[in-house]
């Protein structure tokens, strides 16, 4: 069992060296490399195609790579590969279940894959917060799908994994229970465990990460902590509905986009809202309506990917 | 240990949850098999000296319950896993090559074992028959159906669909099994057809079971049993290799 140089104490949580992996003439993963360190909420974020659901399989030990290389808590997937996979946690993208069992002996049947016995204490208090309980007994046939999702999060957390890997556990899922999974999700964090996620909403992501890495044609594209991502690539939008289809050219500078009396203006921070108020006073335009948006990720994340087109 | 004994009890679970379809079922379709064969073809056939139609015909029978049970197990279940996804659950977990492998044998054992006896049971109300040699019996009944259970997993694995799974199903294993002396002694066929007997496995499995009922065999038991042995270390090796590279499991 290879643990890493000396140097590193604290193994990261995975680590990922320069993967890449092709099915027949398409690449997936053209040259992958990240390091998500223990007790982070990672959020591995990029458009349909862009080899997140590969990369996480790489690292769960479902599919194999062509070349790199892949550690879970300094566990290699492939050499190690028993320690590696008792160390993660996965809930996969698509809503599979088996339909010959119940949900009470789907998890008991996960921990004996993972060699744990009389797991039912666990069992009981991973349903109970995943509001299964009631649904224990019943046959996975007969769940809804957000159900089945749920008994998809408790499958992988019945062996407490210290890594657990999220792939889109909220598409098609309600409001309230993307609710209650985030909030799950986060207390699992705070008691220690790292979580690596991928997500179609970013504000979801925005609210949860840490840190982000934005996939693209199976290469990392951009790898920074939310607040960094946010201040460097996004703005401040102030939409404006005025009285009259006219602006103060001083104001010309910072306008992105008008149509009819509806302006939005550039501004590099929130001091400059004064300027613009001033200017309109000055020019007797009224103000009708106002909305000022702040930088978000889902427009960091256009903006990134429309960079490396 | 947990990982292989929950696997395999998964496996038993599974098809003893269904048990009308996988148990019962090719139980009854045997007896239906002896009933209509029996009346057919009673005294018009003797096999060997002593041993009617019918008596010949029930380990031939109980044979082939064992083997088409024990390959339908693990070819069904793995396919099922596989087309609906949830073969990750197994996957996923620290399950190594070899602790698959065997469960998923065994289980297939159990059940090819399960419905022979059913058949074997329900039989013996209808025809007079002895064990002369219990133990070449339990042999030949437990390598057989340990040679279908690897089979069934081959299938399992390389199979993307039902139908290919069907294919293999129905152009290897049921021809090789019709085709092996369940219905009759090879020595009854033309010289061409006996040679060509002796070039399919499921023969020596069927014709050493025999041996186990009435003492007398078409081919020694010992050469069946080596044949059979044989056979069961090939196809392990290959399904342990393909498990192992993770050949259509892990992509």
């Amino acid at each position: 069992m290879a643990h890493g140089a000396p140097s590193h104490a604290m193994p990261s949580a995975i680590r990922i060296r320069d993967v890449y992996k092709s099915y027949g003439a398409l690449q997936a993963l053209g040259g992958v490399s990240l390091e998500i360190e223990q007790g982070e909420i990672f959020g591995l974020l990029g458009p349909n195609g862009a080899g997140k659901t590969t990369l996480i399989s790489v690292v769960a030990g479902l599919a194999r790579a062509d070349s790199g290389s892949v550690e879970v808590m300094g566990a290699d997937v492939v050499a190690d590969y028993r320690n590696a996979r008792s160390l993660l946690g996965v809930v996969p993208q698509e809503l599979v279940f088996d339909p010959f069992f119940t949900v009470r002996e789907a998890l008991e049947l996960q921990s004996g894959y993972f060699g744990i016995r009389n797991n039912s204490a666990w069992i009981d208090e991973i349903m109970h917060n995943l509001d299964l309980t009631a649904k224990a007994d019943a046959n996975m046939r007969a769940l809804s799908g957000g159900m089945k999702r749920r008994v998809l999060v408790a499958q992988a957390l019945v062996h407490k994994p210290p890594v657990i890997v999220l792939d889109e556990p909220t598409a098609g899922v309600d409001v309230e229970l993307r609710q209650s999974l985030w909030k799950f999700v986060g207390s699992l964090n705070r008691e220690g465990h790292t979580i690596v996620l991928t997500t179609h909403y970013l504000e979801e992501a925005e609210m949860l990460c840490g840190r982000i890495a934005m996939l693209k044609a199976g290469q990392v594209v951009a790898l920074d902590s939310t607040k960094n991502l946010l201040e460097t690539f996004s703005e401040l939008h102030l939409k404006l509905r005025l009285d009259r289809e006219v602006i103060p050219e001083g104001l010309l500078g910072g306008l992105m986009s008008h149509s009819e009396d509806l302006y939005t203006i550039k501004l590099a921070d929130f001091s400059e809202i004064e300027g613009v108020l001033a200017r309109l006073r000055e020019a007797g335009i009224a103000i009708k309506e106002f909305e000022l948006q702040p930088p978000d990720l889902e427009e960091v994340f256009l903006r990134i990917m429309s960079r490396t087109e | 240990m947990t990982r292989f004994r929950t696997l395999f009890y998964k496996e038993l679970l599974r098809f003893w949850k269904v048990a009308f379809q996988t148990v019962a079922a090719p139980i009854m379709t045997s007896i239906l098999y002896l009933l209509i064969f029996a009346h057919a073809l009673d005294g018009r056939v003797a096999v060997y000296e002593n041993v009617t139609y019918s008596a010949f015909l029930v380990p031939g029978l109980v044979m082939m319950s064992v083997l088409q049970n024990a390959f339908a197990n693990s070819s069904s279940s793995l396919i099922q896993s596989k087309v609906t996804g949830n073969v990750v659950f197994m996957l996923l977990p620290p399950i190594s090559y070899f602790e698959f492998f065997s469960a998923y044998v065994l289980a297939a054992v159990a059940r090819g074992l399960i419905v022979g006896f059913g058949v074997f049971a329900v039989t013996v109300w209808f025809v007079e028959l002895s064990v002369r040699a219990p133990l070449w019996l339990a042999a030949f009944a437990l390598l057989g159906s340990a040679i279908l259970g690897t089979l069934g997993l081959i299938a399992g694995i390389w199979a993307d669909k039902f139908d290919q799974l069907a294919a293999f199903q129905n152009f290897i294993i049921m021809p090789l099994t019709f085709l092996s002396g369940v219905f009759y002694s090879i020595h009854t066929l033309p010289p061409f057809w006996q040679t060509l007997s002796h070039f399919n496995p499921f023969f020596y499995m069927i014709d050493g079971f025999r041996y186990g009922f009435f003492g007398a065999s078409d081919v020694a038991p010992e050469t069946s049993l080596v044949v059979v042995a044989a056979c069961f270390a090939i196809l392990s090796a290959i399904t342990l290799a393909m498990l192992r590279t993770g050949y259509k499991l892990r992509h």
